[in-house]
């Protein structure tokens, strides 16, 4: 008996891409709880950057708004997460693992029978599982762009108010752009590992199995 | 009775092929014992009452389930010997699936549908493409290629199953109850299909049913009762028994 090749790379992605483009709305539902902690994780550090920033910069009146925020800035040279914020944050990012595991049971089990069917056309348990990695490795990644903006825009917006108009003019556009790309990055991580149970135990199913799911 | 002759291909063999399932603490034993052999070409029908283990057999024999003991043989090899990437090569190329249900992919188009075992199978995209239309056209859908599943009828779902079970110019077709959800006419059209494929493509055709237009076309009908073969009639034979009955 011959062997078949294995699917190219490229197919794989443009079948991931299609699949979620179609499922649009399901897709949301499944990355929406990544969206919303991917956006505090940003925000908090964007305000934490645009503190640090300020007081880098040396300015008195910088300074004075800092004081007045409620920042300790005696003998410190940056502002980092108190170790409350590290708390929430952590719980936060746990708490979206566990969002997005569930969530995509739930996507997963609706394609029992897709799963199944496309085994017996011929598809390989590994492309079965890195279609679901593909999807959520691209869902992860609009998903976390988009959490980014909106917690960078959060960040900026709670700064402003209360630090004043002067975090507009130190802006630090490096440490921004850092923090958004760790964000992105933790974002694409979480997805993927949320999305790995579920994805193994669907290419480990047997066809019939698969299809015996009632629907 | 006219007697095969021997140096016919033997394509599909099982021998002994027994399956059990395990509800509870009970063991329900499905097929208990089924040995047959499948000429290349052929028109297949395995009949039987409701439950009798048709399925159960089909997924024996298209190597979507595994027998509890027995063997089973395509083109005379053991598929329990086959690694997943010959399993899935005899999956892709090898046998075209037809399901009651259609099984179509519901985000796919029909035209992506019938592509998509091509796909599997390393064929290019414009080769594929160009296959893919010509298959809709073979079953009339090549007008609403770029239709959903759920935008199609049920005969329409079915009919773009059959091409698609096609993609890769199978030696056989596995179909399990392919008319079982479709009205009388969708049914003998589909039926019609399979069978012009049988004798225009040399396919094998191998269908699990309990529609008795499907005995008109089949070369030889397989009896299932109790997970037991009942008879195996010829074509010659079961229109004396069609005769008596009608
Ligand atoms: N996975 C399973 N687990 C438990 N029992 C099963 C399983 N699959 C089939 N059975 C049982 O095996 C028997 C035969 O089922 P099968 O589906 O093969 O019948 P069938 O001849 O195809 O019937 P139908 O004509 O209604 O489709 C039934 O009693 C069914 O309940
Ligand atoms: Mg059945």
């Amino acid at each position: 008996m011959e062997r078949l090749a294995a699917l190219p790379f490229s197919k794989s992605v443009e079948i991931a891409y299609k699949s979620i483009r179609v499922r649009f709305f399901r897709s949301l539902v499944t990355t929406a709880s990544l969206v919303l902690a991917v956006a505090f994780l940003c925000y908090v550090q964007v305000v934490n950057n645009i503190a640090t920033s300020l007081l880098q910069s040396g300015d008195p009146e910088a300074l004075r708004a800092l004081a007045r925020a409620g920042y300790d800035i005696n003998g410190v040279t940056t502002i980092g997460e108190s170790a409350q914020q590290q708390w929430l944050v952590a719980l936060s990012l746990l708490v979206c693992v566990v969002g997005i595991i569930n969530a995509q049971l739930m996507a997963v089990s609706e394609r029992f029978r897709e799963i199944g069917t496309m085994k017996c056309l011929g598809a390989l348990d590994r492309v079965i599982m890195l279609l679901f990695l593909l999807e959520a490795g691209m869902q992860g990644f609009a998903g976390s762009l988009l959490g980014v903006l909106v917690g960078t825009l959060a960040g900026v917006a709670g700064s402003a108010v209360s630090l004043g108009a002067i975090v507009f003019a130190g802006l630090p556009p490096a440490a921004l752009a850092l923090t958004g790309l760790q964000s992105v990055l933790v974002g694409c991580l979480l997805s993927l590992a949320g999305v790995l149970y579920p994805a193994i135990a669907a290419a480990r199913m047997e066809p019939v199995e698969a299809m015996r799911v009632e629907q | 009775m006219v007697e095969q002759p021997m140096q016919e291909h033997i394509i599909v063999r099982t021998t002994n092929v027994t399956k059990s399932f395990q509800l509870g603490k009970h063991e329900l034993l499905v097929l208990k014992g089924i040995s047959l052999k499948i000429a290349a070409g052929r028109y297949i029908s395995i009949m039987g009452p409701s439950g009798s283990g048709k399925s159960t057999l089909f997924n024996m024999i298209g190597g979507l389930d595994k027998p509890t003991s027995g063997k089973v043989f395509i083109d005379e090899v053991d598929i329990a010997q086959l690694d997943a990437y010959e399993l899935a090569w005899l999956r892709c190329r090898k046998i075209g699936y037809i399901f009651q249900t259609f099984n179509l992919i519901p985000v796919m188009t029909a035209l992506e549908n019938v592509t998509l075992p091509m796909i599997f199978a390393g064929t290019g995209n414009d080769e594929a493409m160009e296959r893919g239309m010509e298959l809709l056209r073979l079953v009339g859908l090549d007008q609403r290629h770029s239709h959903r599943p759920s935008e199609l009828s049920g005969g329409q779902q079915q009919r773009v199953a059959v091409a698609r079970a096609l993609a890769n110019n199978p030696a056989i077709i596995l179909a399990d109850e392919p008319t079982g959800n479709l009205d009388l006419k969708t049914g003998e059209e589909i039926i019609g299909l399979l069978k012009q494929m049988s004798s225009e493509r040399g396919v094998t055709i191998i269908s699990a049913t309990h529609d008795f237009k499907m005995l008109n076309v089949s070369d030889e009908v397989i009896w299932i009762r109790d997970g037991l073969i009942d008879k195996i009639e010829q074509r010659d034979e079961l229109n004396i028994s069609m005769g008596t009955i009608e």
